[in-house]
Formats: structure tokens, C-alpha cells, sequence
């Protein structure tokens, strides 16, 4: 190592021979690579899931994949769609002149009440709609009026656009426009047909000549959150919106009639519907429907003019939220990370304070009188060296773990190749903090035990508490706020969609924090405790 | 005693002292652990530094390497306080505490990581172990090293910068006599080669045929500060000691010319204030028959006792307030 114009080379030199010299801590090390791969691979290994198929057998499953947008993101798209076809530029503008639902108000969960209660879901959505054909996860624009958000336009499952305010009614209907022009589309809104708002426009690369436009309807699943200490139980039953419209009409060359999807006691989602989901949903939702005859009971839609439809869907045209239903997230493969973490803390805390324990903490201070730099040369040492730990762990267990995953049948969610270096250099750079934030604490205590015990304290621990289901998801999502344990945000991948309602906590891999605003925490709590521990060093006798 | 370095030990002036003491003190609580500690280490010395246990030697060492800071007063190292050598370990060796080791890490590799802070290498590591004694053993676990060994380890480690200045505390706790004639030659040999060497102990036995120099302690101060061979002959006081047939004459002659006498045996007699030449002029000049008549040369054991006896009862004498001044210095 050469040394720099200060010396602070040579200091990097000495702690770092100290650190690989004592076999106890090198073996530390990698008992921390192989506890985060180990206990990644425990997760997958060690379930086995069957499924009851539909003729009443059972026997091992595969996880059916969800549909998909082009780039790989899983994607829900059920609704009720009347639609035909338009070559080329054109138009579809629709007048929604009410929007109803019912949804299951226990959740529909076996204990609570399954009868559908009237009432529309905050995203229960009813409105226009250009898609590239009816095939699951294509590309699309809508302009639709929702539950309680107002007009939207959204497009491409995640573009969410804000029009016009207000629920919609026989005396506040919503007119609703898209135009296409080649790849733009543009979505209008309007109070009363005459006055137009431009809402925004997106362009779809890619779009063929000949699209699907029309009215479509849908609604979210209905999930009931109980929270408790020992966890939160979700119930999740489909919930049913209808659309009234009329005055549709469409523009431009659209050759052929109007696809109705007919009404009926089929699948609740119709085709796409939700036997395409990720995950099995619980209720009364499969292949029964809710039980009832009246229009707007199932899905489907009916003509009622010429230019006129009610439309009843169930389901949603979203992202879908990875992590809530069946389905592996890529950061479940770092389910080991706090343990190798513990092996970390634990040999960050004992270099430090062995050294007083021996009087060796002399020996170093004689050789290095700056005491503020000694302590710099240790904590770049072990943040370095935890570093590259996890990111031979990270790295490694990501691919093996999901393998393994893979092998038995899991659906494991996409996440960009961005999102997963973040998540393993994340991981790498939190078990670096974690060791500087060790460093600090030792160096105050001066004693192994209790600073091993500190750290674990503030960090494993909320981590555990908050994401192993014990605690209330308020409690939970508080911990992974203030505590250092809000750095493990780092390895989520999975994003929580402002538009899709889903329990979006800690234990289901959603942090309160963006990954690097969380790994930021650690890191105030780990300068916190280096500036403490830099102004003791320097002040007490030695 | 048998002083052979080649420089003067009391001749240096403090400007051109390796270590400089100023007017240490420190309080622990109640406790006063120095009390204005003053002295200087001249190079090409060794300095033996004892008193004991408690008396503040221990805190000295730790404040000139700047692991302790005095309430008042300073430490400096050839003019400059430890804190701001570059290199430190070229400038001072220290040898504080031989069991400060982590007990996992081999002995080498002890030595390997104090060289890597002062940008040495391996090959000034095996240098210094060629001269530890160590041998093959230098490539256990320190954990397992008895304490003479880790004596021999903690030289080694003061030795790596070859450094001009030597501060060891306590190096005989726990060496077997060959060791200890190791310990003393290579700190003859150290101070020969001009280096200025500090040594504490406890037991002044240990320093014997060693120290150039003492600075006794006591209670954090400074009791004495004195060459060695000016305090044995102190000590000795100049005393003969006499075998003779005729034990009555001889007393009765050396009496006459004011010597004081003392029987000591059935035919000793020690002589206090008479130097061997003129005891032996008296007895010829009498015609009294003796056997033997020798100089007595007092051990540093004795002057250390004498010394420690006078420091006793100079407190016992004054009140504390006296004893805290800065002019109550005892010699």
C-alpha cells in the first residue's frame, strides 16, 4: 500500500493487517458471506407448495406468471372492455353519466361479512380506452373517472395523469376523449362536451396501425387490514364498479361493430381475469362471482343504444404489487442479510474493543499520536472490508436464491437491472455503515458485549420486529423510519404504486423510506456515533 | 557500579535532553498520581526511573508518549511534544505494558502491523526479531508466550523505528536471570550506541550494573536525580572496612586521627571518615598488624534504602504543604 504525503496510507496498512491477522475475525467474515446466502436459500428450500386444481386433485404447482408489460414489468389488466377496432388516427369520446359498485365489506374473508355491500373503491375506475389489442399486459391509454381520485388518464399501467375532480353523477357526468395521432395519444376531459381540457398525452412506441378503442370498467380487489400485535391479517375479496355511458362515439376508420363482452356468471374478470393474478385470491371471488342477477352484479357489459353501454368489470389495468400476493420479490433472495450482518457487527465491535481490553489501544495510539486519524484508518478499513462482504454475499445470493425459487416453482418479479445493482451495492454499503456505526459504539463502550448488544439493539432487532409480521404495521413502518434498520429499504425493488391500494408494509418488502433516503438513517446514526466516539478518543486518557 | 557509556550522564544540558519532564501533575480524584514530575534524559544514557509501586512512574511514561494528559505541565521529546512526531516509533520506542497483545495474533505479525503504521516492512520486522531472542516462537500466537517472552517482544516492538529514545516500563517483571542479563547488556549496548534509554522498576536491584543515571520517585515527584556512581559513593560515605589481630590498638589510633569507629566482628572494625589511605598511614605509623583494610562500596540496593530512609523522614519532618512545593526537592 503506498503511502500518501500524511501517512494515512501506512495507518490503512497497519489496521488492515490487524483485521486480517486475528483468524477469529477473518472467519467472522465469512461466516457473515455464508449466513446471508444460507439464510436466503432456507427460505425457498424449505417450502413446499401444492395447489387443489380445479377437478379436485392436488399435487405441486407452478406459479403462473402475471401478465406483463413489453419491458417486463408484471402488470394486472382485467376489466370489461367494448370495444372496436380503429386503423389509424381517430378518436373515441364517451359521455360516463354514472359510475356504482359493490365490493365485499368483510374483505371477504370466511369469518367477516361476504354479502357485497353498494359503494365504490377509491380506484374503482370506469372510462375510455385505446389498447394494442385485448391480449394481457399490452399497451393502452385511458381516460376514465375513478372511485374518489377524480378524471384520470393513465396509460402504460404506470402513467397516472390528474383531469377533472369529483365523483361523477347524472348531474356532474364526465365527458371523456382520447385522441391518436401515430404513437401520441391524448387524453380530454370535459363537464359538458363543449369545453374541452387537454389532461396530458403520452406516446407508445410501437403502436401498430390497427388498435382496439372503447369503454371499459373495472375495480380493485377490496382488502381488509387487521392490524394486532402478532401481525396484520388481509382479506381480499373482488369488488364489481359499472359504467353508464353514452353518446360514444368514434372517429376515424373503425371498420367492423362492437365487441360486447356478454354478461354473465362467468369468471369476474372476464378474459385476463383474475385466475391470471399473481396470487391466489381469497373469497368468493373465483370462478363463482357474487351471487346475485341483477344488471351490475357480474361482469360484462350490455348495449342499451346505439351509442350507449353499461359496463360492469372487476380486477384493475395496473402494476402489479409485488410482494403482497404469492410471488418472490428479487430481495426476498436477501432475507439472510441481517444475520450476516450480526457476524459483521460483531467482528467491527471486538477490533475495536479487544484493543482495549489488551491495552493494546496504547500500543496503537504510541504508534499513531493523531488519534482522530487512527480512528478514520479503522473505520475505512472495516467499512471497506464490510463492503466487499456484502458484496460478494449480495451478489451471490441473489442468483442462487433465486434459482433455487425458480426450481420450485415460485414466479419471481422482475426488477430492472438498475434497481438490482442498487439493491446489491445497497446491501453491500448498509453492512459498511453498520460496521462504522459498530466502530463508533465500541469505541464509547469500550466493551465487546455491550456494544455488540447496542447495535444489534438498534438495528436487527426494528428490522426483525418490523418485517417477521410481529408488529402492527404503524409500528412497523415507525421502526423502519427512525431506526437504522430503515437502511434494509435499500434492498427493496418492489414500488409501491400510488394508484393501486395494497399493503404496502415493511413485513410485505415495502419501507416507509426510499432505499437511499433509509440507507441515509443508518448513516446519520453511524456519523452520530464516529463524531461521539472521535471527540471521547481524542479527550480521554488512553 | 561500573558506569561505560561514553558520554557524561550529567553533563547535558536540558535543551539537548531526549526526554524533558516539566513540572508534571496530575490528579485521579483525590489522588495526586504527579505531583510536579520534573527531570531530563540525556542521550547516550540509561536512566533508571524507580521508586514504587504507585508513585507515578507508569503515568509518567504514558504522558511523554502522549497517551495521558497532565493537568499541568508537559513532556517533550527532543524539544517537541510526542503528539506531533511524524513517525512517532522512529522518535521513541516504548515498551508500556508486555501482555498489551491481542493473544490471537502471532507475534510476527504483531511486529508486521507496528511496522506498517510507521511505513516499514517485513524486513525491518525480521531485524529486530533476529535480535529478540525469539527465534522460531515468533511465529506463534502471542496468547501462548509466557512473560519473559512477551518482554522480549515488547523490545522487539520499541526497537522497529530504531529509534534515538527508549521508554521501558518495568522490562525485568517476570524475566528468569538469564533474561535479565539479556535485558541489562542490551540496554548497556542501546545506551552506548547513543540512544537515550528510560527504565523504571520498582526494585533499584534490578538496575544494578545497568543505570548510568536514577531518578527516584516518590508520591509523583522527583525524591532524587543523580548519576549513579556520585550516589554510591554517597552512600559508601567513604568507609573502610578493617581485619585486623589487634582490633583495640587500631580503634584507638584511627579514633586519634577523627575517624569514627565501629565493631563490626571479632576482628572487624568499620571507619567512617577516613579515607583507606590515611587508615592504613595510622596503622603503620602505630605499628598495628592488620590482614586485610578494603574501601566498602555500597550496593544500589543500600544507596536506594538511604535514599528512600531520607525521603521518609523528610516527610515525616514537614508539613504536606512544604512537600507539594516546587522547592521541597529532596537529594
Amino acid at each position: 500500500m503506498p503511502a500518501t504525503r500524511d501517512g494515512f496510507g501506512q495507518l490503512l496498512h497497519a489496521e488492515w493487517t490487524k483485521l486480517r491477522t486475528v483468524r477469529g475475525w477473518t472467519i467472522g467474515l465469512l461466516v457473515a458471506v455464508f449466513l446471508t446466502i444460507g439464510i436466503g436459500l432456507l427460505g425457498p428450500a424449505g417450502s413446499q407448495s401444492s395447489c387443489s386444481h380445479a377437478d379436485g386433485s392436488s399435487g405441486s404447482c407452478t406459479a403462473q406468471s402475471p401478465p406483463k408489460r413489453a419491458d417486463g414489468l408484471e402488470v394486472t389488466d382485467e376489466k370489461t372492455f367494448v370495444h372496436r377496432t380503429l386503423s389509424g388516427d381517430g378518436s373515441i369520446t364517451a359521455r360516463l353519466t354514472a359510475l356504482s359498485g359493490v365490493y365485499p365489506a368483510g374483505g371477504g374473508s370466511p369469518d367477516g361479512d361476504q354479502g357485497l355491500v353498494p359503494g365504490l373503491l377509491p380506484w374503482s375506475k370506469a372510462g375510455v380506452l385505446v389498447k394494442d389489442g385485448t391480449a394481457a399486459g399490452s399497451a393502452y391509454a385511458a381516460v376514465l373517472a375513478t372511485g374518489t381520485h377524480g378524471v384520470r388518464m393513465q396509460y402504460d399501467y404506470t402513467g397516472d395523469l390528474a383531469g377533472l375532480p369529483g365523483t361523477v353523477g347524472a348531474a356532474a357526468p364526465r365527458w371523456l376523449r382520447l385522441t391518436r395521432e401515430g404513437d401520441v395519444l391524448t387524453g380530454y376531459d370535459s363537464a359538458d362536451g363543449s369545453t374541452w381540457a387537454r389532461i396530458g398525452s403520452t406516446r407508445l412506441s410501437g403502436l401498430p396501425r390497427d388498435l382496439e378503442v372503447g369503454v371499459f370498467a373495472t375495480s380493485p380487489d377490496y382488502a381488509v387490514i387487521k392490524n394486532s400485535f402478532g401481525g396484520s391479517s388481509v382479506n381480499t375479496g373482488p369488488s364489481l364498479a359499472t359504467g353508464t355511458f353514452d353518446r360514444v362515439t368514434v372517429s376515424g376508420q373503425s371498420p367492423g361493430a362492437w365487441t360486447v363482452p356478454a354478461e354473465g356468471p362467468g369468471a369476474p374478470g372476464g378474459p385476463g381475469g383474475p385466475a391470471n393474478a399473481p396470487g391466489p385470491r381469497s373469497g368468493p371471488g373465483n370462478g363463482t362471482g357474487p351471487g346475485s342477477d341483477k344488471p351490475g352484479s357480474h361482469p360484462g357489459a350490455v348495449a342499451t343504444g346505439a351509442d350507449a353501454f353499461i359496463v360492469t368489470g372487476s380486477g384493475d389495468i395496473a402494476p402489479a404489487s409485488a410482494g403482497v400476493g404469492s410471488g418472490k420479490t428479487v430481495e426476498s433472495a436477501l432475507a439472510g442479510t441481517f444475520a450476516g450482518l450480526i457476524a459483521v457487527i460483531v467482528v467491527a465491535a471486538l477490533t475495536m474493543t479487544s484493543e482495549y481490553r489488551r491495552g493494546l489501544i496504547r500500543t496503537s495510539l504510541a504508534a499513531s499520536p493523531r488519534r482522530g486519524r487512527l480512528l478514520a484508518a479503522k473505520a475505512v478499513v472495516l467499512g471497506g472490508t464490510a463492503f466487499v462482504v456484502g458484496l460478494i454475499a449480495a451478489a451471490a445470493a441473489v442468483p442462487a436464491v433465486t434459482a433455487v425459487e425458480h426450481s420450485k416453482g415460485m414466479y419471481v418479479f422482475h426488477a430492472s437491472t438498475q434497481d438490482e445493482i442498487r439493491m446489491v451495492v445497497g446491501t453491500a454499503a448498509l453492512l459498511a455503515v453498520a460496521a462504522v456505526l459498530a466502530l463508533g459504539v465500541a469505541t464509547i463502550v469500550r466493551r465487546g458485549a455491550a456494544a455488540v448488544a447496542a447495535v444489534i439493539v438498534v438495528i436487527v432487532v426494528p428490522y426483525v420486529l418490523a418485517t417477521a409480521s410481529v408488529l402492527p404495521a404503524g409500528a412497523a413502518e415507525w421502526l423502519t423510519r427512525v431506526t437504522p434498520a430503515a437502511a434494509f429499504a435499500v434492498q427493496q425493488t418492489s414500488k409501491p404504486w400510488a394508484q393501486v391500494v395494497a399493503v404496502y408494509t415493511p413485513s410485505n418488502g415495502y419501507y416507509p423510506l426510499s432505499p437511499w433516503l433509509g440507507l441515509a438513517v443508518l448513516a446519520l446514526y453511524a456519523a452520530g456515533a464516529y463524531a461521539l466516539a472521535h471527540r471521547l478518543l481524542k479527550r480521554r486518557d488512553a | 557500579m561500573n558506569p561505560t557509556s561514553p558520554a557524561s550522564p550529567a553533563s547535558s544540558p536540558p535543551p539537548s535532553a531526549a526526554i524533558a519532564v516539566q513540572g508534571l501533575r496530575k490528579r485521579y480524584g483525590a489522588t495526586a498520581a504527579l505531583d510536579g514530575m520534573t527531570f531530563t534524559v540525556a542521550p547516550g544514557t540509561v536512566t533508571g526511573f524507580v521508586g514504587p509501586n504507585g508513585a507515578g512512574k507508569s503515568t509518567t511514561m504514558r504522558v511523554i508518549l502522549g497517551l495521558d494528559t497532565p493537568d499541568e505541565g508537559r513532556a517533550l521529546i527532543g524539544g517537541v511534544p510526542y503528539a506531533r512526531l511524524r513517525r512517532p516509533l522512529s522518535h521513541v520506542g516504548a515498551l508500556l505494558d508486555a501482555a498489551a497483545l491481542q493473544p490471537a495474533r502471532s507475534a510476527r505479525n504483531h511486529l508486521l502491523w507496528l511496522a506498517h503504521s510507521q511505513g516499514l516492512g517485513a524486513k525491518r520486522v525480521d531485524e529486530v526479531v533476529e535480535h529478540s531472542g525469539l527465534g522460531a516462537a515468533i511465529g506463534r500466537k502471542a496468547g501462548g508466550y509466557s512473560l519473559g517472552m512477551r518482554q522480549r517482544l515488547g523490545i522487539a516492538a520499541a526497537m522497529l523505528g530504531d529509534p534515538p529514545v527508549l521508554l521501558l516500563d518495568e522490562p525485568f517483571n517476570g524475566l528468569d536471570p538469564e533474561g535479565i542479563v539479556w535485558i541489562r547488556g542490551y540496554l548497556k549496548t542501546l545506551a552506548a550506541e547513543g540512544r537515550a534509554v528510560l527504565v523504571s522498576s520498582h526494585l533499584m536491584g534490578e538496575l544494578e550494573g545497568c543505570a548510568d543515571h536514577l531518578v527516584v520517585v516518590g508520591r509523583g515527584r522527583v525524591i532524587a536525580d543523580t548519576p549513579v556512581a556520585e550516589l554510591i559513593a554517597r552512600s559508601s560515605g567513604g568507609r573502610v572496612v578493617l581485619r585486623t589481630p589487634a582490633r583495640a590498638e587500631a580503634a584507638t589510633a584511627l579514633a586519634a586521627l577523627g575517624g569514627t569507629v565501629a565493631v563490626t566482628g571479632p576482628d572487624t572494625l568499620t571507619v567512617d571518615g577516613l579515607g583507606t589511605e590515611e587508615v592504613v598511614r595510622a596503622l603503620n605509623a602505630g605499628a598495628v598488624p592488620f590482614s586485610e583494610i578494603s574501601a566498602h562500596r555500597a550496593t544500589l540496593e543500600e544507596a536506594y534504602m538511604d535514599l528512600t530512609r531520607d525521603a521518609v523522614e523528610f516527610r515525616a519532618a514537614r508539613p504536606a504543604s512544604d512537600i507539594a512545593s516546587p522547592s521541597g526537592e529532596v537529594a
